[in-house]
């Protein structure tokens, strides 16, 4: 039905209901079926059709939600396909971005405590969720799995969930992308700000509730924000952005304390930077890439 | 005024729904059944995004501090005033120091409260819909507890006689086994043939887990194509690489229990989606209640078009006829 899409594999386009259409690139993660899925919405929203509700992007997909009262399905399907026809050269578009700090406090007592009560839901009751996932994906020690995940950043791929959740796919070459299952069955709580891993993405939980993701710290700073009294949420209740470029960082109990006095106080901004960037960029030499985002968020 | 002397099991302020946020992960929220929320409206002549109150099983108790117009729609769940039976479908009139109060449910699930200009709260990005899990929304973002206090505002556009009632063909009966009609597509070839048949042909029965965020079907399980998972997905054969949900897709988690997504439901992750049940026949499926009988029946894209069009043309001939 659709193009030839990312890897070979044909563009699946599928009506959901009388509202939707889905649109998929490939089954598997990459970020060539995400960077393609960016450029198409950017396109359509450009063509702004009347009676397109919403333009949601997402990992490997995305999806629109039209009125079919003013938008005809059929001309709606012809417009998507016409696009995904014209979207052949990634290098065409410009991603502006923004590289941020983004401190994670791993191996917290909250997120311990909220693990531990749900032990009977995973795979490995007998190891913390760090060290489960620590083990099977090959590192030695939770030090060392927590320096991989900390020591390249993470491209925002996809937004949702609930208000404001990151999905963050992190920017390494395929040997070197982390990999984990999602619980069994997924927890009934999970702490505000919790920092999870599920598949091949790192979240973080904007509000407290249920979910499924392996845990692994805490983030003193809020990424959604319904009073928006800090500044980065002057513009609107949730802080990332798809195209965002998030580095996690590992902080002490002392410096998470002293973040959340400034969030408390209404002080705290996220260290962060303009950033402008085509997928041709990352799709080239991913390390190269992630070295010079560092340079540029902490040393330029 | 009005005032919540008892909120019933969940009443909450809703209106059309906050649209237009999908992409940040707000999900629209609004009344679930947005025929009888359109008809409420309509008895008390307010503009068709007015905020009306939802109630849920179980009615309130609410006295009104003035006098004005209000109508009850929705699921059949006998109304009294001052303990007296009033009439659903119908433009009432409460005078000052009135009692409206519920029996029993009889059939539906919700019943949608009209009040002349609508339920005051204010407008959080377009919308006086309460969203609940973030609290935001309708009345301080939650639902409404004993002593909260309502106002009405100023959204009434046209002058309906008391009396005035929706013609008995416009109003829906709610069974306790229900037909919801859906489009199987999404990731439906994640399915085995035999479990797409089984998913249609199974009678399931709703478990307690049905709200405004979604509703649980208790039958067979469904089985999964098998393959190597393919890489970001999660190892359930139930998962795909995460992705947005559309509003009423149906997913399987570990292929037991299929969940329908509502108006409050998460907006993406990592569950393979198989159907999505129809725009007219979400309104139905926000009247079923915990133990009753759903199928699914699939629909092509122009069946759901035309189910589409004749819900509309209802409410135009209900307008018209006010």
């Amino acid at each position: 039905m659709g193009a030839k899409g990312v890897s070979g594999v044909p563009t699946r386009y599928e009506y959901g209901g009388d509202e939707f259409i889905f649109v998929q690139f490939s089954e598997e993660m990459s970020l060539e079926s995400n960077f393609k899925g960016m450029a198409i919405t950017r396109k359509l929203k450009e063509k702004q059709l009347e009676g397109i509700l919403d333009i949601c992007p997402s990992n490997a997909s995305y999806m629109v939600r039209y009125n079919p009262d003013v938008l005809d399905s059929e001309e709606l399907m012809d417009v998507l396909q016409e696009i995904e026809k014209t979207t052949n050269r990634l290098d065409d578009v410009t991603i502006a971005s923004r590289l941020v700090d983004v401190p994670v406090l791993f191996e917290d007592p909250w997120t311990h405590e909220a693990l531990m009560r749900f032990r009977d839901r995973h795979q490995d009751p007998e190891a913390t969720d760090l060290e489960y996932s620590a083990k099977i994906n090959g590192y030695a020690s939770t030090e060392k799995f927590i320096e991989a995940i900390t020591g390249a950043p993470f491209l925002v791929s996809m937004i949702g969930f609930v208000p404001g959740l990151p999905w963050c796919f992190q920017m390494v070459s395929r040997e070197k992308q982390i990999e984990v299952p999602k619980y069994v069955r997924p927890r009934t709580y999970t702490p505000e700000r919790a920092f999870g891993f599920g598949g091949a993405f790192a979240v973080i939980y904007p509000v407290q509730g249920a979910g499924g993701y392996q845990l692994y710290g805490i983030a003193p700073a809020p990424i959604y924000q319904k009073e928006q009294t800090l500044p980065d949420f002057q513009d609107s209740m949730v802080f990332p952005r798809q195209g965002d470029i998030f580095r996690y960082r590992s902080i002490t109990r002392e410096e998470y304390e002293d973040i959340r006095r400034q969030v408390e106080d209404g002080t705290f901004v996220y260290r962060k930077k303009d950033f402008s960037f085509t997928p041709g960029d990352v799709l080239a030499d991913p390390e190269a890439f992630s070295e010079n985002v560092m340079r540029r968020l902490y040393h330029d | 005024m009005i005032k919540v002397i008892k909120p019933g099991l969940q009443t909450t302020v809703q209106d059309k729904g906050r649209i237009g946020l999908y992409e940040i992960g707000m999900p629209p929220s609004g009344a679930m059944d947005k025929y009888s929320f359109a008809a409420a409206n309509l008895l008390v002549g307010n503009h068709p995004n007015a905020a009306v109150l939802e109630i849920t099983y179980l009615g309130p108790e609410l006295l009104f501090e003035k006098g004005m117009r209000i109508s009850l729609t929705g699921a059949n769940m006998p109304p009294k005033i001052n303990g007296e039976p009033v009439p659903m479908w119908e433009t009432l009139e409460v005078k000052p120091g009135d009692i409206l109060s519920f029996d029993f449910v009889k059939s539906g699930a919700r019943v949608y409260l009209a009040v002349e200009g609508g339920i005051d709260v204010p407008v959080i990005m377009n919308s006086r819909s309460t969203y609940t899990l973030i609290g935001i929304g309708g009345y301080n973002g939650r639902a409404l507890a004993a002593g909260d206090v309502l106002h009405t505002a100023d959204m009434k556009e046209k002058d309906v006689p008391v009396g005035s009632r929706i013609d008995e063909a416009y109003i829906p009966v709610f069974g306790k086994a229900h037909e919801i009609r859906v489009v199987v597509g999404l990731c439906s070839y994640r399915l085995t043939e035999e479990s797409k048949q089984t998913f249609l042909q199974t009678e399931w029965t709703v478990t307690p887990e049905a709200n405004r965020i979604g509703y649980r079907h208790r039958g067979e399980r469904l089985q999964f194509v098998e393959r190597e998972q393919p890489f970001g997905a999660g190892s359930n054969p139930s998962n795909v690489t995460d992705l947005g949900y559309p509003i009423g897709s149906i997913q399987v988690p570990d292929g037991v229990e299929p969940i329908v997504l509502l108006h409050d439901a998460v907006t993406g992750g990592g569950y393979a989606t198989i159907a999505t049940v129809i725009s007219s026949d979400l309104n139905r499926m926000g009247q079923i209640k915990t133990n009753e009988k759903v199928r699914f029946a699939a629909v092509s894209l122009a069946e759901a078009l035309q189910a589409r069009r004749e819900t509309e043309e209802k409410l135009m001939r209900i307008a018209a006829s006010l």
